[in-house]
């Protein structure tokens, strides 16, 4: 319903224009459209749901946002979109997934790049995790790697897809501990890869510490460690990084989520944005469905994201010029 | 015997009342076109944050269970399949509405669509644990295999000869390239901005479907004006149950394919109906009549795609693992009130999971009862004139594909293949074969590249694609298939006499 809605909404926009294109102090004036670049259901589309929930609050943005999916090719394919085709007039706002669309943009035949869009806020941060099957012989992150030093290029284990946090992971991994991997993109996303792990079709696993959670408190599978700087203390304390195992890897993999607008938008409505936004994220009742469905949330100011993508774009360069 | 002691939960006030609510807004989501289920229970979801998670479960269960057999409703009446589901309802389904039959139709559908979603839902109550290890056993060289067997169904399916099946199959395999590749990201054939996200399915269907029918209409609304109108026959429930009762085998093969096929994670929702309906022509007597409004096309159909439904969540409640998209976007329902699903989520929340699954068992025969109940009154939309009907199919079209990414680009390409089947269906061309070869390309495709980088890291290409008795399972039926396909090229040719090959022509222009 909400979708016809929106759509009716989107066609009368259309209409009326650029009527009010000078004043901005009224924006928002209808509701939003937040574009997803990934399927129903998945991790960024629950959590852009639940994030943007209490858009219509009269301290928020006092209209609602409706999120649209255009998923296909690991988001390629909702970035160009939203990188050429979207209006922007703060009207369309789309979520973004770091390091996916900086890597597809470095390794190149999309029509975006970190330049085509100017964030607004960061609300979760999603590290990368190693994961085996429960009934694995592997106990730890040593055991894989003497794995790989005995088998090159025969370990394999699966992540969501190419040029995603994932694969990133996987590279560094291989790069860190001098083996040769092999990596096995899957088409259905992370929730196809985990269950490559949990059939055994594959060896192991890089998967999102959010899936490999509850995973793991279904008894499928064990983690072996984080691809992060920390561990988490929220929802895995026992798990150690890969750097406290010996393996020389920052966070360039985790998985940040957030909103942001096309270039060209007017300033004064990415400011409105960049101050309401990240206020919205901190509702009580955003956080606790977040943390109820075990999504690590991060919030950062536009300015925060500003300097996280630069030094995104500067680290991906570095690993995949090797390729 | 634990979902009979939560039964109770399901009938206070407020939870029936969310399974109506559920019910008939199933039904009426799914009757719409380009709303498939998955999206149906993806609009609800904002409306269950309000509500207690049993609550809100109740809702999404019963709003799953009925767009799935809603589809059906205008797949018969107006050719338009809601979602991949209901391709194989509109053979024979449509066929017997233009008939004037409609009523009957809905009434089998809606019959066939509760016995093989009650029998699912059972296989979820009793065989879970043995059914989750079913699902995982199929890794991507056996969903290769699977996805091969389908493209053999592909010659048999809908079309005067195996020939123009198979060549209707190519041009969806060919349709399924386009945009860029699942895996690899490579961009293939997009020669405009509107396909660089490939062919979506939903647009396709409706395209493929609806556009040459609406043609067709406008064409005979202008020769023969008042000429052709049909008189809707009534049509006792009393008879559509004896019918379906007689049409065992049907519904037989329908149930026990929809169950098994709708297990397979990635795969089973969308081709269920179809290799149902293959099979039980298979095995028919009279196999002849398939295609031609019979009924028993209908049963085995709505049997299967309903009978998928209970099975497709075997993978969610159990192993976590989402195993369709409607199973992600019901994680998500799961997730936001903290309830990971899992092994012990029976243990953790019998209170929430049992309710769910029980609301499952009532919502489908409340479909039933209500289907039944609109069967009547819906058949008559065969009564409105052709040039009206053609007006609202078409807006309906426009509709549903642009609502399904808010996307005109996703309009132009419904418009533009729906034109091109027009005039490959007066070649004797049909759009079923086409859309199978849509679906399965890129799940053959995909497979058998992740099959391959697993095999050439490990055991090797031939060692991986062609061991293990689950591979040798699925190559036998597919080379079964193959020599039924071609045996049954052979017998027609034999029988057929150079008289019905130029009446079967005339017949044809």
């Amino acid at each position: 319903m909400k979708k016809w809605i929106t759509g009716a909404a989107l066609a009368l926009a259309a209409m009326a224009g650029s009527a009010h294109a000078d004043g901005h102090e009224a924006y928002p004036e209808r509701p939003i459209l937040m574009m997803v670049s990934y399927g129903a259901g998945g991790a960024t589309d629950f959590q852009a749901r639940i994030v943007t929930m209490t858009a219509g609050n009269e301290d928020a943005l006092g209209m609602p946002i409706a999120i649209v999916n255009r998923p296909g090719a690991g988001g390629r394919v909702g970035w160009n979109w939203f990188a050429s085709e979207a209006e922007a007039d703060g009207y369309t706002l789309g979520a973004y997934n770091i390091p996916h669309f900086i890597a597809q943009s470095i390794e190149g035949g999309v029509s975006y790049s970190a330049d085509s869009f100017e964030p607004i806020a960061n609300w979760g941060a999603d590290p990368a995790v190693f994961v085996v099957g429960a009934d694995s012989a592997f106990n730890s992150m040593e055991d894989v790697v003497n794995y790989a030093k005995e088998n090159p290029g025969g370990l394999t284990f699966s992540g969501a897809g190419l040029f995603v946090g994932h694969h990133i992971a996987a590279l560094q991994l291989e790069k860190a501990a001098g083996v040769k991997l092999a990596y096995i993109p899957n088409n259905k996303g992370g929730a196809g890869a985990m269950r490559a792990v949990i059939a055994g079709e594959v060896l192991g696993g890089v998967n999102n510490l959010s899936d490999a959670f509850r995973a793991r408190e279904a008894g499928n599978v064990k983690i072996l460690g984080v691809f992060d700087l920390e561990r988490n203390e929220e929802f895995l304390p026992d798990v150690p990084t890969m750097k406290e195992q010996g393996f020389e890897i920052d966070n360039a993999s985790v998985n940040f989520r957030g909103v942001m607008v096309p270039k060209g938008t007017p300033q004064p409505i990415i400011d409105k944005l960049a101050t309401t936004v990240p206020a919205m994220f901190e509702n009580g009742r955003v956080q606790s469905r977040m943390a109820a469905g075990g999504s690590p949330m991060n919030i950062m100011t536009r300015d925060e994201v500003l300097k996280m993508w630069a030094a995104r774009q500067a680290t991906l360069e570095e690993l995949l010029a090797g390729l | 015997m634990d979902f009979l002691f939560y039964m109770g939960d399901v009938f206070t006030p407020i939870n029936f009342g969310l399974l109506l609510l559920g019910t008939i807004g199933g039904l009426i989501l799914g009757a719409t076109p380009g709303l498939s289920p998955t999206m149906a229970v993806a609009l609800l979801i904002p409306f269950t944050f309000q509500l207690e998670p049993q609550q809100g479960l109740i809702l999404l269960g019963a709003a799953y269970t009925s767009t799935v057999a809603g589809g059906a409703v205008s797949a018969i009446l107006l050719k338009i399949p809601g979602a991949p589901a209901n391709i194989a309802t509109t053979l024979d389904g449509h066929t017997m509405a233009t008939k004037g039959e409609g009523a009957k139709a809905l009434q089998l559908s809606f019959l066939a669509s509760a016995v093989g979603g009650l029998f699912g839902v059972f296989l979820l109550i009793f065989l879970t644990p043995v059914l989750a290890q079913w699902a995982l056993a199929f890794g991507p060289s056996h969903l290769f295999w699977l996805a091969i067997l389908g493209v053999t169904v592909i010659g048999t399916l809908d079309s005067s000869s195996v020939v123009k099946g198979l060549l209707s199959g190519c041009i969806g395999l060919w349709l399924a390239t386009i945009g860029f590749d699942d895996i690899m990201g490579a961009q293939r054939f997009i020669f405009h901005p509107s396909v660089s996200g490939g062919i979506n399915v939903i647009p396709a269907l409706i395209g493929l479907f609806a556009i040459p029918q609406v043609i067709t209409m406008f064409t005979k609304g202008r020769s023969s004006d008042d000429a052709e109108v049909i008189s809707v026959k009534r049509h006792p429930i009393r008879l559509a149950v004896v019918e379906v009762i007689k049409r065992k085998t049907a519904l037989t093969i329908g149930t026990l394919t929809g169950s098994i096929i709708g297990l397979i994670p990635g795969v089973g929702g969308q081709i269920a109906g179809l290799v149902a309906y293959d099979q039980s022509k298979k095995f028919s007597k009279e196999s002849q009549k398939f295609g031609t409004g019979h009924s028993e096309g209908i049963i085995a159909a709505e049997s299967a795609n309903n009978a998928m439904v209970g099975p497709s969540l075997v993978p969610l409640l159990t192993l976590s693992i989402p195993g369709s998209p409607t199973a992600a976007v019901l994680l998500g329902g799961l997730l936001i009130h903290g309830i990971f699903p899992g092994p012990d989520l029976f243990m953790n929340y019998p209170q929430v999971a049992w309710t769910f699954i029980d609301s499952m068992l009532i919502g489908q025969i409340l479909m039933c009862v209500f289907g039944l109940y609109i069967a009547g009154l819906a058949a008559s939309v065969a009564r409105v004139p052709h040039a009206v009907m053609a007006a609202i199919v078409l807006g309906l079209a426009v509709f549903g594909s642009y609502s399904v990414q808010n996307s005109m680009g996703d309009v132009y390409v419904m418009a533009t293949l729906g034109m091109a089947m027009y005039f490959l269906e007066r070649f004797g061309f049909s759009a079923a074969p086409l859309v199978l070869g849509l679906i399965l390309g890129p799940i053959a495709e995909a497979n058998f590249i992740q099959g391959s980088m697993i095999a050439n890291a490990t055991v090797g290409t031939g060692a991986y694609f062609f061991t293990g008795w689950l591979n040798w399972f699925l190559i036998l039926i597919v080379l079964a298939s193959i020599s039924y396909s071609i045996w049954m090229e052979i017998a027609a040719r034999r029988y057929t006499t150079k008289d019905d090959a130029v009446a079967k022509e005339e017949a044809m222009s």
